[in-house]
Order: C-alpha cells, then structure tokens, then sequence
C-alpha cells in the first residue's frame, strides 16, 4: 500500500556541518544522507563543504575525498568508477545515477546525495538490496534450451537476432530504475521493477532461449508484470541510457500476441 | 545486526517531480475525480426525472459559482482522462517510449486538454 510519509524511525534530522578548509575558493555544499545503526538515533543529513579546486570532476570523487579527508565514518559502495559496476548508485540531486559518472557541474545548488528512495537502509549511502536481487533470480537469468547445444560449437544468432538485445544486455543492475519508479515503491513485495523486467525481456528477446512461454506464464500476474503504469521514471533515470519502459511495453505485447 | 529496525530511504520526500511522473498520478487522480463526477451527473438526472423542484434545488447548486467551478474541473478532467487514456493506448500499441516522445505526447495532451474545456465552456456561455 502506498504510505506517502516516512515511518518515524526514518524522519530525517538536521546533522553537522563540516566548514570548507580556509583560503578555499570555489565551494560546494554537499548534504549527504547519514543514518548509523549502532547509534539508534535517527537518519540526518550532514553538510560537507568541499573546495571544488582540490577534487576531482565526479560525485563520487567528492564522497572518496569526504571519506578521506574530512569523515572516514560516511559508508558508500563503489567499485569501478567508470559506470560499469553498478555499484556506486544512489539519489543525487533528485533523480537516481551512478556517482561515479555524475558531473559535479551538472548539479546546480547544492548537491543533495541520498541512497536508493524507499529502502530499507544498512548505512549511509549502503541500502539493502536482498529483495532486489532475489526478484531477479526469480525471472530465471541465464539460457534455458532443451535443445542440446552442437558440439563444440556455439549457439549461432544471425546479426539481425543478436542486434534484438541491444539496450538490454548493457544493464549493470545498479536498480537506479527500480527504486525510481513509484509503482515499485507501493508494491516492490509483489511487482518486480523494471530491472528484473529489463532482464526477463532480455531472456524473453533471446532467440536461442526456448523457454519463452513459460517466461511469460510467470510473468502473467496482476502485480509481477502489470503493476508497470508506464510513469516512464525508469527511463528518465537509467545513468546507462536503457529503456525499460519500452521492454516492459513489449512484454505486454507478446502476451497479447500469443492469446 | 538488527535488519528489521532498518530506516526507510526518503522517497516522494526528495525525488525530482518530472512531467510523465505528474501526468501519471494526474490520470489517476482525474479518474478518481470522474467517478464522484459520475455520481453527480445521475444526481443531476434523478432530479430531473424527480420532479420540478428537485431539479430546481439541483440546477442552483450547480449552477452557483462553485457548481460552475466544479463543473469546469469535471470537464477538463473529462478531456485529460480521455487524452491522456488514448496516450496509453499508443503505448500500449508499442510506441512512443522515447523520452522525447513520452515529453512531447504529455505536453500535447495537457495542451489538448485544456484547449478543448476552454472550447466547451465557450460554446455553453455563448449558447
């Protein structure tokens, strides 16, 4: 059901300020989400001046020098910093991306940075993300064939049939899309997201998977499949460029074309 | 650790309200507002069918300012309803799912929308 306000563990208080270093010339305020389970007070949100000369160009340059330089305490996930883990995906001012390939000079203002919207919260920036994968491995990804595969050779596709999971492969599973879309927020117990459905479509769109009705019939679901409303925030968000509003649009598709 | 105390991650609290995202929740919120509507217009029907001074009492509520004002909310909410429902047949039908596209569909249909009760209502004050 949908609860429009946070539940009172979650109100978010006003935290510390942390003053630029003097002799700083070009400052930023970055108001970071700050929540310590061992403290059991509630989440606040701490303000980090930081001199823009002394950083690098990214979000997550400026969360790396906090950590380094001013607060060892703020707890974040990263990995690659070139956007192709996932890892580093949280709510920058605003809407969901990857801080590793978000400008600081895209952000006007101050920056305001908080984790996944309505998750549950291990630390800081670090929200749980169980549910999420779970509801991926429910759509079953990897290739399902009765057919045994020639041997020693691959599965062929022609061009024209590997060209179908273009925009669907490149997918990092950071859930930027799913924790963007208010569907998922009211009903992320029973509808799974358009990233797990991204990527039942890209199993879908395989030609050489041969459990395309079965997918399907696991998709059939008032809620799994349909709770999708087309709000189209999955797709403004994507920091990859991914439509899965599209992919979703085209799994309701199949399952009118196969009545 | 505890997992079940965990805070719950600010949501409608801090995401950046997008023209799709309003019109969606504009589209639920119309349809709510047309089912109450509906349930006027038979009020609206019954007093006529009722007798002269139910329909009386039933044409000055409505036809004081505030049944005017309501009366305009209900027909813009009528137009939306219907654009924005032809919208999502074309969706439906597969298309449309570019960003721009979405932008450019939303920003027609309020455009249609509201052009359309202007012409109403200009049509009912001039007949």
């Amino acid at each position: 059901m949908a609860e429009f306000t946070l539940p009172a563990n979650s109100r978010v208080m006003k935290g510390k300020t942390f003053k630029a270093p003097a002799g700083a010339t070009r400052i930023k305020k970055f108001k970071v989400y700050r929540y310590d389970p061992d403290s059991g007070e509630n989440p606040r949100v701490d303000i980090y001046e930081i001199d823009l000369d002394q950083c690098g160009p990214m979000v997550l340059d400026a969360l790396i020098k906090i950590k380094n330089e001013i607060d060892s305490t703020l707890t974040f996930r990263r990995s690659c910093r070139e956007g192709v883990c996932g890892s580093c995906a949280m709510n920058i001012d605003g809407t969901n991306t990857l801080a590793c390939i978000k400008d600081i000079a895209d952000i006007r203002g101050d920056a305001a940075i908080y984790p996944l919207p309505h998750m549950g919260v291990i630390k800081d920036l670090v929200p749980d993300l169980t549910q999420a994968y779970a509801q991926y491995t429910s759509i079953k990804p990897w290739l399902q064939a009765d057919t045994p595969a020639p041997p020693n050779k691959e599965r062929l596709q022609s061009p024209d049939e590997r060209a179908e999971l273009d925009g669907l492969w490149e997918c990092v599973l950071c859930f930027s899309c799913s924790t963007s879309c208010p569907s998922y927020w009211w009903n992320s117990d029973r509808y799974l997201g358009p990233a797990a459905l991204l990527q039942a479509y890209r199993w879908i769109a395989d030609s050489r998977d041969e459990y395309t009705g079965e997918r399907l019939d696991d998709l059939e679901d008032p809620f799994r499949l349909y709770r999708c409303h087309t709000i189209m925030n999955c797709t403004n968000t994507c920091p990859k460029g991914l439509n899965p509003a599209k992919a979703i649009g085209k799994i309701k598709q199949k399952m009118v074309e196969r009545r | 650790m505890a997992t079940d105390n965990r805070p719950l991650s600010p949501h409608l609290q801090v995401y950046r309200w997008q023209i799709t995202m309003a019109m969606s929740i504009l589209h639920r919120l119309t349809g709510v507002g047309l089912a109450v509507g509906a349930l006027v217009l038979t009020y609206w029907l019954n007093a006529a069918a009722y007798g002269y001074d139910a329909f009386a009492t039933a044409q000055s509520i409505l036809g004081s300012w505030i049944g005017i004002l309501l009366l305009i909310g209900w027909t813009f909410a009528l137009f939306y309803h219907l654009c924005n429902g032809i919208r999502h047949l074309v969706w439906d039908a597969g298309r449309g799912f570019e960003i721009s596209q979405a932008r450019a569909s939303g920003i027609t249909v309020i455009v249609v929308s509201i052009v359309l009760t202007v012409l109403t209502w200009a049509v009912i004050w001039a007949g």
